[in-house]
C-alpha cells in the first residue's frame, strides 16, 4: 500500500492569549485538540464547521505558515515541520494555496505575470522564456488570455481574479491546493464559473483540493470526503452524499438544519 | 394606501468612468405588514435602491421618479424632513454589525440614542427602554451588559444590537441589507428568525435585500429579481420560485450548488459577466449573456408581462422560451 498525499496526525494547536493579570498564568485557546485525517492523491476532502471551529488553523498547519504545538503534517511521507527552510521551500512547489480574498491576495503593484509566476521564482529552477511559457500555460488553465498577463489586478473583476490566484496555485504543478474559502466572496454566477474550474482542474491534473468551507453545497459539489470540525476536533468525517443524508453527530445535524431550504414557506 | 409606493425610479451616479445609471426605472410597492425581498448579484441596484429610501445617496447622485412613504414624497426631500424618518420611521438593519455599531460608545447609548434624538428622551428613559429592546432581541443578561462595548460580542450578538438599534423608534418600515451574510450558518437561522418575529409581532413591513435564494425563500412573501439597475422579474416568492420565467432568474437558480446533489455533475453557468453600468446595454440588460437573445432584446426595454398571481417578468421571449421548456 502506498502513503497517502496527506497525513495529519494529532495536531494540537494552543495559541496565548494575552495576560489578564501581571502573575497570573497565560489564558491559552485552544484552536485545535487532536486532529488527523488523510487524502489520497487525486481525492479532494472539505473541512467545515463554522468561525473559530479551527477549520482555518488547520489550513495554516498544513501549508506550513504556522507551526503545530503537536503532532505532525506529512505531504508525500515528509514530515513538513521537521525541514529545513531551504528543503520546506523547495518542498512547497508540491502544495499550494488559494485563499478568501481575491482582492486582499494579489498584490495591486505587480502585473499578472509576476503574481503568477512568484512561485517558480522562489523555485529559482527556471529561465525566463520557460517562466514565461508556463505562466502563459498557469493563465490559459483557468480560462484567461496569455495577453492579460501585462495587465495589472484591478484590471479584472472578482472572479477573474481567484482565477489568476488558481494560475498561481497550479503553475508549480502541485500536488495538494489548500483553498480557505475560495468562493465565498464571490456571486452566485461567478462563483459557479469557478468551482467547475477546480472541478476541470482535478480532472486534468489530478490535483487534490483540501477545501475549507462554511457552505455545504459547496463541499459537496468538489470533494469526495467532508470532515466536519466542531470546537478543534473532527466531530464527523465521510462521503458528502452520505454524511448529509444520514449526519450521526449532533452538531452536524444542526449545521444541516440550519441550511434554508429552497422551498418558500 | 400601500405604506411604500415606488413609482419608475431612476437613480444616476458619478462614477470614475463617467455618469451611470444605476438604477433604470423601478416600480415596486409594499403594504403594511408585508415583506419583500430583493435578489440579485453585485452591482444590480440593490442596496442603491434601498439607500434612496433612507435619503443616503451620495451627493452627486441625481434621483427622478417618485417614492411614496405613507403618502409623502420622498424623492427631493431636504435633508431634515427626512433625519425625521430616517432612524425613526424607517429602520436599517447593516451587513456588516462590527462596522455599524460604533466602538467607543456603551451598547445602553448606541441603542438608545434613536429615541433621545426622535423622542426626545431623557438619558434614563433611553437607557430603561435599551434594556427592553435588547432582552427582546435576545441579548443573555442584558441589564449587566448596558455598558459594555461593541468589542465584547460576539458577531451574532453584535447583528441583535444593531435589530435592537433599528426597531427602537418602533418604525413601520424595516430594511435588512444582507444581516447575515457576515454570519456563521447556525447563528444565521437564529437572527432571522428574530427579524421574522420581530415584523410579525409589530406588524413593520420588511425589505430583505440578499444574494441567498434560500434566505430570500425562508423569509418573505414577495420578491424582486434585480439585474443590471432593472427589476427582471418580480411577484409572490412562491410563484417566482415554482415559475423561474425570467432567463436570468433561471440562469440564478441554476448555478448553485445544491446540497445533496450527486457528484461530478457541472454546475450551470451564466456566460460573461455581469455588464458594467457605465456601458449597461440600451434595451434589456442581459441581452447578450442570455441564450435567448435575439435582435430586439438589444435595442428596446422590455415591458412588463404579468402572469397570474400578480406576478411580472421584463422579456419579450417569454412564449418562445415557455415552448422550448415544454418541446
Amino acid at each position: 500500500m502506498t502513503a497517502p498525499l496527506l497525513e495529519v496526525t494529532d495536531l494540537v494547536r494552543h495559541y496565548a492569549l494575552p495576560r489578564e493579570t501581571l502573575f497570573g498564568p497565560v489564558p491559552k485557546v485552544q484552536a485545535l485538540n487532536g486532529v488527523s485525517f488523510s487524502v489520497e492523491a487525486g481525492r479532494s476532502l472539505g473541512i467545515v464547521g463554522e468561525s473559530g471551529s479551527g477549520k482555518s488553523t488547520i489550513a495554516r498547519l498544513v501549508m506550513a505558515l504556522d507551526t503545530p504545538t503537536s503532532g505532525s503534517v506529512r505531504l508525500l511521507g515528509r514530515d513538513l515541520h521537521a525541514l529545513s527552510r531551504a528543503e520546506l521551500r523547495a518542498a512547497r512547489r508540491d502544495f499550494q494555496m488559494v485563499f478568501q480574498d481575491p482582492y486582499g491576495s494579489l498584490d495591486p503593484r505587480q502585473t499578472v505575470a509576476r503574481i503568477v509566476a512568484e512561485p517558480l521564482e522562489a523555485q529559482a529552477e527556471t529561465g525566463r522564456a520557460e517562466q514565461r511559457e508556463r505562466t502563459a500555460e498557469a493563465l490559459a488553465a483557468v480560462g484567461l488570455r496569455a495577453n492579460d498577463m501585462d495587465k495589472y489586478p484591478h484590471e479584472f473583476s472578482g472572479g477573474q481574479r481567484q482565477r489568476i490566484a488558481i494560475a498561481r496555485a497550479l503553475i508549480t504543478r502541485p500536488k495538494l491546493i489548500v483553498a480557505d474559502e475560495p468562493v465565498s466572496a464571490l456571486d452566485v454566477s461567478v462563483q459557479a464559473q469557478v468551482l467547475n474550474l477546480m472541478q476541470d482542474l482535478q480532472q486534468q491534473f489530478g490535483v487534490s483540493y483540501l477545501l475549507i468551507s462554511h457552505d455545504l453545497a459547496v463541499v459537496n459539489h468538489l470533494c469526495d470526503d467532508v470532515a466536519v470540525v466542531w470546537k478543534g476536533r473532527i466531530v464527523e468525517q465521510g462521503a458528502p452524499e452520505q454524511l448529509f443524508r444520514e449526519a450521526q453527530h449532533p452538531y452536524t445535524r444542526t449545521l444541516l438544519d440550519a441550511v434554508p431550504r429552497m422551498n418558500p414557506s | 394606501m400601500a405604506l411604500l409606493e415606488v413609482d419608475d425610479l431612476h437613480i444616476g451616479l458619478q462614477t470614475q468612468r463617467g455618469p451611470a445609471e444605476a438604477v433604470r426605472g423601478i416600480s415596486f410597492s409594499l403594504e403594511r405588514g408585508q415583506t419583500l425581498g430583493i435578489v440579485g448579484e453585485s452591482g444590480c441596484g440593490k442596496s442603491i435602491t434601498v439607500m434612496s429610501l433612507l435619503g443616503l445617496l451620495p451627493a452627486s447622485a441625481t434621483v427622478t421618479g417618485s417614492i411614496r412613504f405613507d403618502g409623502q414624497e420622498l424623492v427631493g426631500l431636504g435633508e431634515q424632513a427626512m433625519c425625521g424618518i430616517r432612524g425613526n420611521r424607517i429602520g436599517m438593519i447593516f451587513q456588516e454589525p462590527m462596522t455599524a455599531l460604533n466602538p467607543v460608545h456603551t451598547i445602553a447609548a448606541q441603542v438608545g440614542e434613536p429615541l433621545r434624538l426622535h423622542r426626545g428622551f431623557t438619558r434614563a428613559q433611553a437607557r430603561q427602554e435599551a434594556l427592553a429592546l435588547l432582552e427582546r432581541v435576545g441579548i443573555p443578561d442584558a441589564r449587566a451588559k448596558l455598558d459594555a462595548y461593541p468589542h465584547q460580542f460576539s458577531g451574532g450578538q453584535r447583528q441583535r444590537i444593531g435589530i435592537a438599534m433599528a426597531l427602537a423608534c418602533g418604525p413601520d418600515l424595516l430594511i435588512a441589507d444582507e444581516p447575515t451574510t457576515a454570519l456563521d450558518v447556525t447563528v444565521q437561522k437564529q437572527i432571522l428568525e428574530l427579524i421574522q418575529g420581530i415584523v410579525a409581532e409589530r406588524g413593520m413591513s420588511l425589505i430583505l435585500i440578499s444574494h441567498d435564494l434560500g434566505v430570500i425563500a425562508h423569509t418573505v412573501s414577495r420578491m424582486l429579481v434585480m439585474y443590471g439597475g432593472s427589476v427582471v422579474e418580480s411577484g409572490p416568492t412562491r410563484a417566482v420560485f415554482a415559475q423561474r420565467a425570467h432567463p436570468y432568474t433561471q440562469g440564478l437558480f441554476a448555478a448553485r450548488p445544491v446540497l445533496g446533489a450527486p457528484r461530478g455533475g457541472r454546475l450551470a453557468t451564466i456566460p460573461g459577466s455581469v455588464p458594467e453600468l457605465v456601458d449597461l446595454p440600451p434595451g434589456c440588460p442581459f441581452a447578450g449573456r442570455c441564450p435567448h437573445t435575439i435582435e430586439a432584446c438589444r435595442t428596446t426595454r422590455p415591458p412588463p408581462s404579468r402572469l397570474p398571481d400578480d406576478h411580472a417578468v421584463r422579456c419579450i421571449r417569454l412564449e418562445e422560451i415557455a415552448a422550448e421548456a415544454v418541446a
